[in-house]
């Protein structure tokens, strides 16, 4: 072992995260303007309450807290009798107020913790906190960043909109570790249907990365708090996916040990991911501890919560579902986590599941569907208007109408690159069961009626199946594919 | 003569019918109008026009109130003079060379002059009351969650409420009535109709009804008066007092006095809730949107600090400093924290005075109007003129401010009455005994 590695080897990493959801309401946290931001022109999903005008006053979105709830149900958290608002004072152009309203003392989950699989082992992390809080609005800086742009111009669509920051324990060990967390994480929000992953900035990431002495990591994992508190850790900002969460911190973890190894000691300070150049970048360490002189907010009177997590339900989540599937339809592991990786894919298939043999539809939703979407970077949420047209398919596969092979490479593609529906496909392709029919009768004719042509085949004569081909051809009026005529009559000659 | 009762004259019409019919409101300048510009008294706000009403203003123009204008006030509503308004101070018409009080003194000297039937204030330590004493007109300050703030550029708001100011309990009560009541729009407000005898269920809108109660029957009541409210109080003004308590008592009423320990540290507490609120409500006024913005050299942050340098008056400045420093880390404990627990005292104070008694009855204010000018250098001087109003915001409790005659000189004194909480109608009935 080199004394390079020796070192390295000395060190742990540890990273715990601040990850911001966007949290899927219909109208805004504390107003009654729509979150449907989509293709919105600038400052038009507005009022005076979200813009901060002087005297609007906020009202507590309630589906934003039953939101919050289910997610504290979802990884166990405890959920205060009351739960309260806090202003958390600064001056930032994007924040209407120059206060976020957001949660300080009573946040409304606490204690949860979060079970992913990574590599195959299960870990768990905790969750020390997940609060609610308003989404500022968003800077477009032009001719330069923040410091140095000529002019910046302020978007309050998004002022408002509801956002969940949710604190994890320092438990993470490495960047993989993140990924597989954050991936669940989403899974999860997913499920309980309060998160759209392909909304811009739905998900935003702040990770606080140190290294440790290895000697001080206990046997079962844990380090001690005031080790924690010693070491010097960076703040890594900008994060926004989980890809870029498992680049963002290798690299960081790989930069702060590349320090040490040169001797260095690690600066404590802000960091910034630069997803095009792959680097985190210093923000210089204007480190002077923050001060956000945090009061309650008067405004909002507290709301009792005390009996909402047991009012509120959620649905079964992607673990258990997973499981249930292995024993209910008797699917291996991997076919029951391709499965249940989203809910409406698993909704599908055990709507599909009910009619149709469960080992046939997870081949063709898990396989097929699944693998066709995927090769063309699209999801089931992108054919969610199609799944009726989709299911016709694993009808007329299942009832044996038309061959898999036919379903897979003709129908299926044709149905999502050109957007034709199921039968049509069958007809315009002559794939129907009826039709082989007709065309097995046409086959048989031919050989019947032509039997020097016959012998001439298996004489060797390659002229012979063409002309065979071509008497098909006639009786069919042309509509067969003649290369499904040859492929017949080969296999009718050759039995 | 020209009191400068006004910042603003561009009548708003109301509905043609409602109870409020032919009567003219004005309404201070910092209640929110639509198209109709709102200033708080500020440089800061100079060309704000708002681009919706406040809550109290629909229902005043539902009610078919004209507004003739928005009244003069003391910049944010800070300070007990009206004088550090922007646009200049409001003479008092009642004692001319005085001034009317604050930080409501437009509003309490256009009902004074005849130049507004009726007006409405905010009154976050006093601001409806004290302008009501130093003008000898009748001011209400409800209970809080009684009446909308939506549309208030807030100053502190856990304290404050909007409140009417009338030549008379009755037109009080009558403006009130049409104010009150639970909105949507204000979290904070609630719907205690059922608490207050009279309601009257009126459609779906639950009412209330005030004005009834202005009968000037006072038999039986029974007053309470905090005889630390009276120690720190001029000679004249405490004659006059007790002037407006011997006529209660010749109309049945009867008194003892009670300890309210607390109030001892009511104005500090009340300074630093307030300050350290008015810091973070006044944070947006940064010059991006408001005040005057652009042409500085610098990064955003010293913009920000330039606009808000020019844009705000000098008290303004002051309380923001303090209030900020207040919630600082450090001091948030020695400041903040312990303000709230003399809040949560003074409260405790109050409602065990109110288990013996109806109403706690005090001077508004324990000196007569100042002459003009004379406070505005010393703050803690006219802050000091807070002492028997702000315990009551504190406490979220109901007063009424009725004239209860003058001084030798001739200068009005204000009687306060202060009732349990949504007791406004018990506080209606014993002043309307007196105006």
């Amino acid at each position: 072992m080199t004394a390079q590695a020796a070192q390295e080897r000395e060190h742990a990493v540890v990273i715990g995260l601040e990850v911001h959801v966007q949290l899927e309401t219909d109208t805004k946290i504390f107003c009654g303007c729509s979150t449907d931001l989509e293709d919105a022109e600038s400052n038009t999903h507005t009022c005076p309450v979200c813009l901060g005008l002087p005297g609007a006053l906020p009202v507590l979105n309630e589906a934003a807290v039953e939101a919050a709830v289910r997610v504290g149900k979802a990884i166990d958290a405890s959920i205060p009798e009351q739960t309260r608002f806090h202003r958390k004072n600064y001056y930032y152009p994007d924040l209407p107020k120059n206060f976020q309203i957001s949660q300080y003392d009573a946040p409304i989950c606490q204690d949860g913790e979060l079970e992913f699989t990574v590599e195959g082992e299960r870990r768990s992390v905790g969750i020390e906190r997940a609060h609610l809080e308003e989404d500022p609005g968003s800077l477009t800086h032009q001719g330069g960043n923040i410091d140095t742009a000529d002019y910046t111009l302020v978007n309050y669509n998004r002022a408002g909109v509801p956002l969940m920051e949710v604190v994890t324990e320092p438990d993470f060990r490495d960047a993989t570790e993140v990924r597989a967390f954050l991936a669940k994480l989403e899974e999860v929000l997913e499920y309980l249907g309060i998160f759209d992953a392909t909304r811009d900035g739905s998900l935003r990431i702040d990770a606080n990365l140190s290294l440790v002495d290895v000697e001080e990591v206990d046997e079962d994992g844990t380090i001690d708090d005031d080790v924690l508190a010693e070491a010097n850790r960076t703040e890594v900002k900008n994060i926004s996916s989980h890809k870029g969460a498992e680049k963002a911190l290798a690299y960081e973890a790989q930069r702060q040990k590349n320090a040490v190894k040169r001797g260095r000691e690690v600066e404590q300070e802000t960091r910034h991911w630069d997803e095009s150049r792959g680097i985190t970048v210093s923000m210089r360490s204007k480190e002077e501890e923050k001060d956000y002189r945090y009061f309650r907010e008067a405004d909002l009177p507290p709301l009792e919560v005390s009996h909402w997590k047991e009012e509120l339900s959620i649905p079964e989540l992607p673990d258990a579902r997973r499981e249930r599937f292995g024993e209910e339809y008797g699917l291996n592991e991997e076919a029951a986590s391709k499965l249940t990786t989203t809910k409406q894919v698993a909704d599908f298939y055990e709507d599909l599941a009910a009619t149709f043999d469960p080992d046939l539809v997870a081949t063709w939703v898990a396989d097929e569907l699944l693998g066709e979407l995927n090769y063309r970077d699209m999801a089931i949420t992108d054919v969610e208007g199609r799944l009726d047209e989709i299911e016709r398919l694993v009808e007329l596969v299942a009832t044996e109408e038309i061959t898999a092979k036919n379903a897979r490479e003709t129908v299926l593609r044709g149905m999502l690159d050109d957007g034709d529906d199921p039968d049509a496909i069958v007809d315009r392709e002559g794939l129907g069961k009826t039709q082989r029919d007709e065309l097995q009768g046409a086959v048989e004719e031919a050989i019947e009626e032509n039997p020097d042509a016959v012998s001439d085949y298996h004489d060797g004569e390659g002229g012979a199946i063409n002309f065979l081909v071509g008497q098909v051809m006639q009786k069919t009026g042309g509509s067969a594919d003649p290369g499904d005529v040859n492929e017949l009559l080969r296999a009718e000659l050759e039995e | 003569m020209s009191y400068n009762a006004y910042i603003t004259k561009e009548p708003i019409d109301g509905a043609d019918d409602g109870p409020l019919a032919g009567r003219t409101v004005a309404v201070k300048d910092n209640i929110s109008t639509d198209g109709v510009r709102t200033t708080a008294g500020s440089a800061m706000l100079e060309d704000y026009v708002p681009p919706y009403d406040a809550t109290v203003v629909e229902r005043l123009k539902a009610a078919g109130a004209t507004i003739p204008g928005k009244t003069n006030m003391d910049e944010f509503g800070m300070g007990t003079t009206t004088e550090t308004s922007n646009f200049g101070p409001t003479e008092n018409p009642a004692a001319e060379g005085h001034v009317p009080g604050g930080s409501s003194g437009g509003s309490a000297a256009a009902v004074a002059a005849g130049e507004a039937d009726l007006a409405l204030g905010s009154d976050t330590g006093g601001s409806v009351r004290c302008p009501a004493a130093f003008c000898g007109v009748v001011g209400i300050k409800p209970t809080y969650g009684l009446v909308s703030r939506y549309g208030l550029i807030a100053y502190a708001n856990s304290l404050e409420q909007i409140g009417p100011i009338a030549p008379t309990v009755e037109d009080a009560a009558e403006l009130l009535e049409v104010i009150a009541g639970q909105d949507p729009n204000d979290a904070t407000t609630r719907d205690a109709t059922d608490e207050i005898s009279g309601r009257t269920p009126d459609d779906d809108i639950r009412a209330y009804t005030f004005a009834d109660a202005a009968d000037g029957d006072v038999d039986g009541l029974e007053i309470g008066i905090p005889t630390e409210l009276l120690a720190g109080a001029d000679e004249d003004v405490v004659e006059t007092f007790w002037d407006g308590i011997d006529e209660l008592e010749s109309k049945g009423a009867s008194y003892h006095e009670v300890d309210l320990p607390s109030v001892e540290h009511a104005v500090e507490a009340y300074y630093v809730i307030a300050m350290s609120e008015a810091s973070s409500n006044l944070a947006r006024f940064d010059g991006v949107r408001y005040g005057r913005s652009g042409g500085y050299d610098g990064n955003w942050n010293e913009t920000f600090a330039r606009a808000r340098e020019e844009g705000f008056g000098e008290e303004v400045k002051r309380r923001i400093l303090l209030g900020t420093y207040a919630l600082s880390a450090g001091y948030h404990d020695k400041y903040y924290k312990k303000a709230q627990d003399a809040r949560a005292w003074v409260k405790q104070d109050f409602d065990s005075a109110l288990e013996d008694a109806d109403v706690l009855a005090s001077p508004t204010m324990p000196v007569p109007p100042m002459e003009r000018g004379e406070s505005l250098d010393d703050p803690l001087k006219m802050y000091l003129a807070d002492a028997n109003t702000t315990p009551v915001n504190l406490a979220n409790l109901p007063a009424i401010s009725v004239p209860a005659g003058e001084t030798d000189d001739g200068l009005p004194v204000g009687l306060q009455l202060v009732g349990p909480a949504f007791g406004e109608r018990t506080i209606i009935r014993a002043g309307s005994a007196l105006a």
